[in-house]
C-alpha cells in the first residue's frame, strides 16, 4: 500500500517563496498522515497565468531540488518522502512548463515531464512564452512504475495510452484549469476532468491522481475538484471546486494485475499495435504531398 | 420500433445560480485580498446590475465591509433613489448619499449649448469621480457593475462606468444578471422595471439599443461563439435584429480595449512586455 496525498492548493502569483513556505506548512500538516507521495498542481510554486514573467520566476532543476530539500530537511520528515509538483523550469535559454517526480531524503530527481501540448487558445498562451516538450515516458519510482502528464497533455488519451504501454501503474496529472461553464451541477471543465480521468484509468488499469489548481489568478478562478481515480475507473476521493483541500489515499498495485485480467483492454492494445501503426503513421503523415 | 430523435443542441444561457454565486463571491474576496483590501464599495444606482453586485458583495465580504453611495442628480427619476435605498435596506448595507448636481451643473454651466447626451456622460464620470474618492475615505475598492451584454454593446460610458477594478458581472449576459438577481433575493421592485441608466428623462436601454435584452443576450451568445446569421436566423430572428446586434459590437471594440499607444520599441507595455495583472515579484 502506497500513501498517497493531493494537494489542492492556492498558490500566491509570482511569490516564489512564499509558496514554497505555504508547501512546508502544508507538508508539517501531513506529517501524521505520513503520506509515501504527496502530488501537487501545475506550476504551483508561481501560479499559473505568468506570460513574459516567466523569465523571471522559472527555476532550473538544480535550484528546485535545492529549494525542496532544505525544505525537506526544515520538516525532519521521517524518512523518504516523494513529491510531484509543477514549475516553470528553465534550461539555458529555454523555458518549459514542467513536473517533477522527486524522491526527497533518497535519489533525488527521478524524471521530469515537460508539458507537450501547450494551449496556446481561447484564455491560454502558453507556446507564446514556453517551449514544447517532446517527451511522453513512464519511469520507475520506488513503489512501481508511473508516469507523469500535465493539463492539457491529459485530455489527449494517446499520452496515457503511451505511459500505459510503458508500463505505468499510476498516472499524476498536475493541472491548472480556469472554471468555465456553470450550467450544470459543476463547472463544465470540472466535470470533464472528473470523466475523463475515470475514462483513463478504466480503460488502462491504472490510478490516476489529479492535482488542480485553485485561486483566482486576474479574474480566472482554477477550479480545483482534484481527484484520485481507481484501476476500475470508481473515483476513490475527490476535492470541491475552489476549495484548499488534501486528498488522501492508500494505493494498491496489486489490484492492478487482477483487474487487468478482468478487462485486458491495455494487453489487447498491445498485441494489436503492430496492425494499427501503419495506420497510426497514415493519418499522422494525411494531408502531406 | 421505438424512434427517438436528439434534441438540437443550443446554446444555453441558463446557469446553475447558486454555484455562479459562490464563484463570484469568492471572486470578490480574493480579487480583494491579494490587492490588500477587505472592503467594497458600490455605486448604488436603483437598477438591478448595482443591485445584484450589492448583494454578492456582501455574501463575500459581509454587509458591515460594504458602503454603498447613492449619486442622484437633480434630473435623475425620484423613483432611482427609492429603490437604491430598497436594495441597501433588503441587505443591510447603509446609504450614503452625494448629489452630484453642484459637480455636473458647475461644468454644464460653462457651455450653455450642452445637451442632455453630454450632461449624461458627464453624470456617469461625476459619479466615477465619487465613487474612487469615497474609496480611498473608506479603503474600500469600487466595484465595477457592468454586464456582458452593455460591455459588448459598448453601451456605457468609457473610463466611467468601465473603469473600476474589480467587475463581478462583466461576463454575465443582463439575462444572467437577472436570473442570479432573482437567485440571491433583490427586490422584485428593481427585477421587473424597464433598465436605464436614468442619464436623461424617459430613456430606457431597450429603447436606445433598439433590442431587448432577451433576444440580444440569444443572438450575442451565437454570435460571439462563431454561428453563422442563417443559424440564428433558424432560432427565431429577423435579419435586421442579427445585424442591430452585429453592429453594435462592432463598433466598439475600441471601447473594450486601454487606449491605443503608438508603439516605437521592443518593449512597449502591453504588446511586447506583457504581464498578467496580478503578477508581483517578490
Amino acid at each position: 500500500m502506497i500513501k498517497h496525498a493531493v494537494l489542492q492548493l492556492k498558490p500566491e502569483k509570482g511569490n516564489l517563496q512564499g509558496n514554497f513556505t505555504r508547501l512546508q506548512s502544508a507538508l508539517q500538516e501531513l506529517k501524521p498522515e505520513a503520506p509515501d507521495v504527496v502530488v501537487l498542481p501545475e506550476s504551483f510554486l508561481t501560479a499559473y497565468f505568468l506570460q513574459g514573467g516567466v523569465r523571471e520566476l522559472a527555476l532550473t532543476q538544480q535550484e528546485l531540488y535545492a529549494h525542496l530539500q532544505s525544505l525537506y530537511q526544515a520538516l525532519e520528515w521521517p524518512g523518504l518522502l516523494d513529491l510531484v509538483i509543477g514549475f516553470y523550469e528553465r534550461e539555458g535559454g529555454t523555458f518549459f512548463n514542467s513536473c517533477v517526480y522527486i524522491e526527497l531524503g533518497g535519489r533525488g530527481i527521478l524524471h521530469v515531464h515537460r508539458k507537450v501540448f501547450l494551449p496556446t487558445y481561447g484564455v491560454f498562451d502558453e507556446e507564446r512564452y514556453i517551449s514544447r516538450g517532446s517527451r511522453i515516458q513512464a519511469f520507475d519510482s520506488r513503489f512501481g512504475r508511473v508516469g507523469m502528464l500535465i493539463c492539457e497533455d491529459f485530455w489527449h488519451t494517446i499520452t496515457s495510452t503511451i505511459i500505459a504501454l510503458d508500463g505505468a501503474q499510476v498516472v499524476y496529472v498536475p493541472s491548472a484549469s480556469p472554471a468555465r461553464g456553470f450550467a450544470g451541477q459543476g463547472p463544465a471543465n470540472m466535470e470533464r476532468w472528473s470523466a475523463l480521468a475515470q475514462a483513463v484509468s478504466a480503460e488502462h488499469g491504472m490510478y490516476t491522481l489529479l492535482s488542480s489548481l485553485i485561486g483566482f489568478e486576474g479574474g480566472k478562478g482554477m477550479v480545483g475538484g482534484s481527484l484520485i481515480v481507481d484501476p476500475e475507473g470508481n473515483i476513490m476521493v475527490s476535492a470541491p471546486a475552489f476549495e484548499e483541500t488534501a486528498l488522501l489515499a492508500e494505493i494498491d498495485l496489486e489490484r492492478i494485475p487482477a483487474v487487468r485480467y478482468d478487462n485486458p483492454l491495455l494487453a489487447d492494445l498491445q498485441g494489436n499495435l503492430p496492425s494499427i501503426l501503419p495506420d497510426l503513421n497514415r493519418v499522422v503523415h494525411r494531408g502531406e504531398k | 420500433m421505438k424512434i427517438l430523435k436528439a434534441n438540437r443542441g443550443s446554446e444555453m444561457l441558463d446557469l446553475n445560480y447558486p454555484l455562479l454565486a459562490e464563484y463570484l463571491q469568492r471572486f470578490i474576496q480574493e480579487e480583494l485580498s491579494w490587492r490588500g483590501y477587505h472592503k467594497g464599495l458600490i455605486g448604488v444606482s436603483g437598477g438591478v446590475d448595482s443591485a445584484l453586485t450589492l448583494a454578492l458583495a456582501v455574501r463575500a465580504l459581509g454587509a458591515e465591509n460594504v458602503h454603498a453611495v447613492a449619486m442622484p442628480h437633480r434630473q435623475s427619476a425620484p423613483t432611482s433613489f427609492e429603490h437604491a435605498k430598497l436594495v441597501c435596506d433588503a441587505f443591510g448595507v447603509k446609504l450614503d448619499t452625494v448629489d452630484i448636481t453642484p459637480i455636473v451643473e458647475g461644468y454644464a454651466q460653462l457651455d450653455p449649448e450642452i445637451t442632455g447626451r453630454r450632461k449624461g456622460n458627464l453624470m456617469a464620470r461625476a459619479r466615477m469621480m465619487v465613487l474612487f474618492d469615497q474609496s480611498e475615505k473608506h479603503h474600500a475598492l469600487t466595484l465595477g457593475t457592468g454586464n456582458k451584454t452593455e460591455r459588448l454593446f459598448g453601451y456605457f460610458t468609457w473610463h466611467a462606468d468601465d473603469t473600476p477594478p474589480i467587475n463581478p458581472l462583466g461576463d454575465l449576459y443582463k439575462t444572467q444578471v437577472w436570473g442570479l438577481s432573482e437567485h440571491v433575493g433583490v427586490p422584485d421592485a428593481i427585477l421587473h422595471k424597464a433598465p436605464t441608466a436614468d442619464l436623461e428623462a424617459g430613456q430606457t436601454d431597450e429603447g436606445d439599443l433598439g433590442i431587448t435584452y432577451r433576444k440580444a443576450d440569444v443572438i450575442l451568445e451565437h454570435y460571439l461563439k462563431g454561428y453563422p446569421d442563417a443559424y440564428i436566423e433558424s432560432l427565431g430572428f429577423t435579419a435586421a435584429e442579427i445585424q442591430r446586434v452585429k453592429t453594435l459590437v462592432n463598433r466598439t471594440h475600441w471601447k473594450r480595449t486601454t487606449p491605443a499607444t503608438a508603439v516605437v520599441s521592443s518593449t512597449a507595455i502591453n504588446e511586447f512586455y506583457l504581464r498578467p495583472l496580478d503578477f508581483r515579484l517578490k
